[in-house]
Parts: structure tokens; sequence; C-alpha cells
């Protein structure tokens, strides 16, 4: 696979826009299409691609497995625990109005904050099943 | 202008649906479904679910053709003859379709102001959520905050797909099995074939 110098030199060069255009997609889904589940399969993505072209043992020193599992797991976790903090606050579940001073604020990063779980969750599931399929043997 | 397009792209669905069906080629197969999905993206741009869209794109076209090209790399390229006749299947088939075009009939007209769909909530969504929740895409406002138990929900779900994966085909550092079946335990050198596989 040495010998493929285009595409190792062009997935280098690609995958720091990739991740960023997760991060974009990610802060920009207020104002424009996008949010958590489209920023965490792209972020996915990028590090699947990276596992196409330089093979599944270096991404796993990059992201071990078991970090995919815990995200799958942390993402959901911070969704509900965002829930869990409006009750803390007087609120009812997932009612961001109290979570800050003033109700547009609470909103704000109440979604910024429901979002960022459901990125980490994606991302987590997304890597966690590329994972489970490229490490198979064939039968 | 745009009652063309829209012809187009399902003309395009269609013939690559049939291609879908006709190739033997896994290989071809799975592309031609990226290429669907891809289609599919466009339709959504059209009727303006562009975050619909972005999801189609990069879950349909991105993330499954990898994985389908990933079980490709256990199953082989040739698909196998079927072992029965397909006329029973077709039989089904045409029976669902006609009657969910049947149902279609009774549906109110496509894109109409006075459709019970833009009645409901949808009006209040538009006029307050601006104040309310004060983010502009609306879509945002209605997924995370209006109707944030159903996105809890689909996180959970998304969460609860990936623990079914991986009790079925995960081969992660995990403890020696008591019962002593060695070669599901290893991690890194096991790893290696499928690192061959993926890189050619």
């Amino acid at each position: 696979m040495d010998d493929r110098v285009i595409l190792r030199v062009g997935t280098k060069f690609l995958l720091p826009y990739i991740l960023l255009f997760a991060l974009y997609v990610q802060f920009h889904g207020d104002y424009g299409p996008g949010g958590g589940f489209q920023a965490g399969v792209i972020f996915a993505a990028g590090f699947i691609l990276y596992a196409l072209v330089y093979g599944l043992g270096k991404v796993k020193e990059v992201l071990p497995p078991l970090v995919a599992y815990v995200c799958s797991a942390v993402g959901v976790m911070i969704y509900a625990g965002t829930g869990v903090v409006t009750i803390l606050k007087g609120g009812g579940f997932l009612d961001y109005n109290v979570l800050l001073h003033d109700p547009h604020h609470g909103q704000h990063w109440g979604i910024f904050s429901v979002e960022f779980g459901v990125l980490v969750t994606v991302f987590g599931v997304m890597v966690s099943i590329f994972y489970a399929f490229a490490g198979r043997r064939s039968p | 202008m745009d009652a063309v397009v829209d012809i187009a792209v399902l003309a395009l669905l269609a013939v690559t649906a049939l291609g879908t069906l006709r190739i033997r080629n896994l290989f071809a197969v799975v592309m031609l479904l990226g290429i669907y999905s891809l289609l599919c993206a466009v339709l959504w741009t059209m009727l303006d679910a562009v975050d619909v869209a972005f999801t189609e794109a990069a879950v349909g076209a991105g993330i499954s053709t990898v994985l389908l090209l990933g079980s490709l790399a256990l199953v082989g390229h040739e698909e196998k003859k079927p072992a029965h006749r397909p006329l029973l299947p077709l039989f089904v088939v045409l029976v669902t379709g006609g009657v969910l075009i049947y149902g279609t009939l009774d549906m109110p007209p496509f894109g109409q102001p006075d459709n019970p769909a833009h009645l409901h909530v949808a009006p209040r969504y538009i006029e307050e959520s601006g104040h309310e929740i004060g983010v502009p895409n609306i879509v945002t406002s209605v997924l995370a905050s209006y109707r944030g138990y159903d996105t809890m929900g689909e996180t959970t779900v998304i969460f609860t797909a990936v623990v079914g994966v991986l009790l079925l085909l995960a081969r992660g550092p995990r403890p020696r099995r008591p019962w002593g079946r060695d070669e599901r335990n290893g991690d890194a050198t096991d790893m290696e074939p499928g690192e061959e596989r993926l890189n050619g």
C-alpha cells in the first residue's frame, strides 16, 4: 500500500478540513442545515477515511475501540444529563429556559448541550460499527 | 423547469433501482446504492428539506457505502443465483406498491398551504420559535427543544443499535472466556487480516 502516494497525501490534506467541516456543521446548526447527527457522521467519516487509506491498525492507535464505545454511551448521558440539570434547576425535563438567567441563553446552551450529546453518540456509534465490520475475518 | 428536474431525478432513481436489481456484481451494486442515496438527497434538496438531504448524503451515500464495502470484503463480490423463482416476491411487491399508491390518492395535494400539516403546530413554530427559542433555524429548535424528548429517544435508539451490533460482531479486547474459545480473544494480531482486506 506504500505506492499509493496520491491517496495518502490527499487523505492527509483533506482530513483536517473534514473534521473542521464537521465542527462547522455542529456549531452552525442553529443558523443553517446540520446539527449533531450530521456532524457526528462527518466526524466519524474522517476517521473511517483514515482507516481505509492507512489501515485499521493505524486508526486504532489514534482512536482505540474502547474510546468509541465509551463515546456512544457518554453522548446519551450528556443528553439525558442536560434534562436532569434542568430538573435540578427547577424546570421540567429538557426545559432549557431555566438553565441560565435569560430564557434565550438557556435555550441556546440547552440546544448546544444536547446537540453535543448527539454528536458524541453518533460519532462513537459510527466508528464502533465500522470497527465491528472491518475487523472481522471472512469465514 | 422544476417539474423537468423532478421527473429527471425520479427517472434516474428508477433506473438506479432497476440496475441494482439486475447487476450481479455486488461491488457495482454498492456503488449504485450510493448513487441512489445521492439522488434522494437531490430530491430532498428540491423539496427544500436541506437537513434531511444532508443526513441522506452523509449517512446513505457515505457511511452506508463504507459499511457495505466492509461486508463485501467478507462475503465476496458475486451475488449467488437465487434458489427460488422471484414470482411470489414480485407479486407481494406489486400488491404492496399498489396499496401504497392507492393510499396516496387520499392525501391532500402536495404543497397546498391549507394542508393539515401546515395548520396544526407548524404556524406556531414559524411564528413563535423566533422569540421563544431564539434560534434562526426552525428545524433545530423543533428538533432539539420543542421535541427534545423525541430526539433523546432517537439518540438512545442509535446507541441501542451499536450495542446490538457489538454484541453480534465485535471482537474487541475483552476478558478471556472461561469456556476457552481462544480465537476470539486476541486484538492487535487478529486485526491484521481485516487491515489487509481494507487496503486492497
